[in-house]
């Protein structure tokens, strides 16, 4: 399918997805603006202060957005009964993309005052105005030109950004984007990517035109008391859509679920949605993609109630225990630790296990005859590996994989774990760490080695809930029960397969398999 | 009424020190009559500026006092006493998105005139200052000449009635015809104002063409102070650098 093809075919969707991008960037800027404009003027009339604000302004802007999403997300900031800051969603997306855009804009509001020429302030004063008047009717007036060119760097900036704000569910252009990337499908990245860039594009006209008219002297022959009129409406609008985005709009009987940023944790999400839909009449609601570890803290936070964790994943990366091998006991570990550490219950397991898979192309197994793991050694000083940030970080990744296997790579290249697949198939890498259940293997005819010195701890797929939750509604308990030992590796690998390879709707493909394993549709 | 009725201002042992202890007013006695025109003289950098901003309280003396109408500035509000001052400096610092009846309209607006008030009033001042209002009203301070702009800075200054003028080497930037030319109506017009100016230049004609009494400034301190006659007379080295600038034949033409 072509970039036009599906553009007319999903209109829709493209409509709303930018809607909601330009929400986030025209909200956050305006905030920023809020902000940044009068903390750049208060800088102008207390000096010695431009230094440090400045100075955290300007290390705001290089704290990586996954970081800055992971010290928000626990937040609990309230104001007038609206919670303000922390959480997965709109909220903190637009909290970070502040913190992004507040650099240009204090800069550029202080630089602006501060080159006003003197004597003109010096005249002001002398005859008589205050420093308010002086600022109001002169100093920005005349400053007006180079604010506005720092707002609109600060927009094209925020949409750029906004795009990661798919990462904790704000939506946004970035949903394409990162489905794209997953399912290895570049008429997807192109769909998020290139209205994303002709909105930057827009964007960066339209400010640049109302700067060019503020800074000429159109400005002088506006009335300022319209102008003045203008400000007061854009502020009460920039409220009201604050007050929309941030108003919780919560329904009391209402369970949340997640998931994080794959396919088959997508897949798995919405398979608890509908079996909760399907055996009780709470209304769910759905907060995927979540990147990182923020599916955890959003349910360690009260943001969502239960998704789908791993159990090898549990005890490495969030326990931060040492690997062990025996499933049943890893199972044990994490229940009782999360009970006491969290307040959250691990449920029945889903039947199959998600194990990185150390993949290399087909063609090469079999030129080489390799099976196991441990066959790669006298090949890997040839071999670029390809691995996603998170195994090159976690505690059951990389750096205990090859001490386990004594593997050194010709080169490491870390990337997006959805682009190294394509890195192997383009043959820019020769040895990746997959998913096991991953529906790209077949499609790429990959062969997975084995891992025969049992290096990776197991990874049982289970559903990790709220206590809180499973005791206020126990119909919940009972729905996440009927998903017991539902599913096999293999089946769990079709249904990857059936999204990532066959581009069927997530919504679907779940549907047809509760039904088929007997687990009606919502009533 | 007594005598300070005829005083409009009056300087009493000012002294005035910059923050890193640097001296640069020491010890300044001044009274300064209604209706006459004060003209401090002096090299640059010899405190005059800092003199006049000691009457807008635009500066604080460090020591002494210094009195507007028989109240020492400190007691004050700034705001309400600038607006009973004039203000006109050599930049002018006409606002540039302001037209140039804006800018003349500038205090009686802050004032809270009427805005019909507002409009004769400026117009009265632009044909004052020898601007057609028709012509210059609606302009903005770019699109005019530098004698055009001083024009409006001084109309500006006078737009609510000030009864107290400070200048501040108004026409020192501009070419010398425009300059004489600017020097000889300020003149009439001061004539038939009557205002209390205080005048800070370092041209001794335009101090002579311009004052009832030469205030005459060295490293901060105040070495003359009388008619323009008694600069010619006084044995002062300074005085008579100075007289000697006046003395010079090309320039005699101005002498009084």
């Amino acid at each position: 399918m072509n970039l036009g093809e599906f553009f007319l075919e999903h209109r829709a969707e493209v409509l709303e997805l930018t809607l909601e991008h330009l929400l986030l960037v025209g909200l956050s800027t305006g905030i920023a603006v809020l902000i940044g404009v009068p903390v750049g003027i208060a800088l102008t009339r207390k000096p010695w202060l431009s230094r440090p604000v400045l100075g955290f302004a300007n290390i705001m802007q290089t704290v990586p957005s996954l970081a800055l999403f992971g010290f928000l997300i626990p937040l609990n900031i309230y104001l007038f009964h609206i919670r303000v800051l922390g959480g997965i969603g709109a909220r903190t997306a637009i909290a970070a993309l502040v913190l992004y855009a507040l650099l240009p804009i204090i800069r550029n509001t202080f630089t602006g005052i501060n080159s006003v020429d003197p004597a003109i302030r010096e005249a002001g004063k002398g005859m008589g105005m205050t420093d308010r008047q002086l600022l109001f009717q002169v100093e920005i007036p005349l400053s007006v030109g180079v604010i506005l060119a720092g707002i609109r760097v600060a927009t094209v900036i925020s949409v750029g950004t906004a795009t990661i704000a798919a990462a904790i569910d704000a939506g946004g252009l970035g949903r394409y984007i990162f489905r794209g990337l997953r399912m290895n499908d570049n008429t997807l990245i192109l769909a998020g990517a290139v209205p994303a860039a002709l909105m930057a594009l827009a964007a960066d006209l339209l400010l640049g035109w109302v700067e060019r008219a503020f800074s000429s002297r159109i400005f002088g022959r506006l009335k300022r008391r319209s102008i003045a009129w203008a400000s007061v409406v854009a502020v009460l609008g920039l409220a009201v859509g604050i007050g929309i985005a941030v108003y919780p709009g919560k329904a009391s009987h209402r369970v949340a679920i997640g998931s994080k940023d794959f396919t088959e944790q997508i897949i798995l999400g919405e398979m608890l949605a509908q079996a909760i839909e399907a055996k009780t009449d709470l209304a769910v609601e759905r907060r995927f993609d979540l990147g990182g570890n923020l599916a955890h803290q959003a349910l360690v936070a009260g943001e969502i109630d239960a998704y789908v964790e791993y159990t090898g994943t549990a005890l490495t990366a969030i326990l931060h225990h040492r690997p062990l091998t025996d499933p049943k006991e890893v199972y044990r570990q994490v229940k009782q630790d999360y009970e006491a550490n969290f307040g959250l219950e691990w449920t029945q397991p889903l039947g199959f296990e998600n194990t990185f898979a150390i993949l290399v192309r087909g063609e090469d197994a079999l030129r080489l005859n390799l099976r196991a793991i441990s066959d790669i050694a006298p090949y890997a000083p040839k071999w670029r590996a390809g691995f996603g940030q998170d195994f090159m970080s976690r505690p059951d990744g990389y750096e205990g994989f090859a001490r386990t296997y004594r593997l050194k790579f010709s080169e490491l290249r870390e990337m997006d774990l959805s682009l190294t697949y394509r890195a192997l198939v383009e043959r820019q890498v020769d040895l990746i760490a997959g998913n096991s259940t991953d529906g790209l293997i077949a499609r790429y005819q990959l062969v997975q080695l084995r891992d025969n010195r049992r290096y990776f701890p197991p990874y049982d797929a289970v559903p990790v809930a709220r206590r809180e939750t499973l005791r206020k509604y126990p119909e919940v308990r009972e729905a996440l029960r009927t998903l017991g030992g539902l599913i096999t590796v293999d089946e769990m690998r079709q249904l990857n397969f059936e999204v990532d390879g066959e581009h069927r709707p997530i919504r679907e493909v779940v549907r047809d398999f509760l039904a088929k394993k007997g687990i009606s549709g919502p009533r | 009424m007594d005598g300070n009725d005829q005083k409009a201002i009056e300087f009493r042992n000012v002294s005035f020190r910059v923050a890193d202890g640097k001296t640069l007013l020491s010890a300044i006695n001044l009274e300064i009559y209604r209706g006459e025109t004060l003209v401090l003289l002096g090299r640059s950098g010899c405190g005059k500026t800092t003199t006049l901003k000691l009457i807008n309280r635009l500066l604080d003396p460090t020591e002494g006092e210094v009195q507007v109408e028989g109240r020492a500035t400190t007691e004050w509000e700034p705001i309400r006493l600038r607006r009973r001052i004039g203000y006109v400096i050599q930049e002018i610092g006409l606002f540039p998105h302001f037209t140039v009846q804006e800018n003349v309209s500038l205090v009686p607006c802050l004032e809270g005139w009427e805005e019909e008030k507002v409009r004769v009033r400026s117009h009265q001042l632009l044909e004052m200052v020898g601007l057609e209002p028709g012509r210059f009203a609606a302009r903005y301070p770019p699109e005019l000449s530098g004698g055009q702009r001083q024009r409006v800075g001084v109309a500006r200054a006078l737009a609510a009635d000030p009864p107290i003028m400070l200048l501040d080497e108004p026409f020192g930037a501009l070419d010398p015809i425009t300059r004489r030319e600017l020097q000889q109506e300020f003149c009439s017009l001061q004539r038939r104002l009557k205002k209390t100016l205080v005048f800070v230049t370092h041209d001794v004609q335009e101090a002579f063409l311009l004052a009832s009494r030469i205030g005459l400034l060295k490293d901060g301190k105040m070495v003359l102070l009388g008619q323009p006659d008694e600069l010619l007379k006084s044995d002062d080295p300074e005085a008579r650098a100075f007289a000697l600038c006046l003395r010079d034949p090309r320039a005699s033409e101005t002498a009084p």
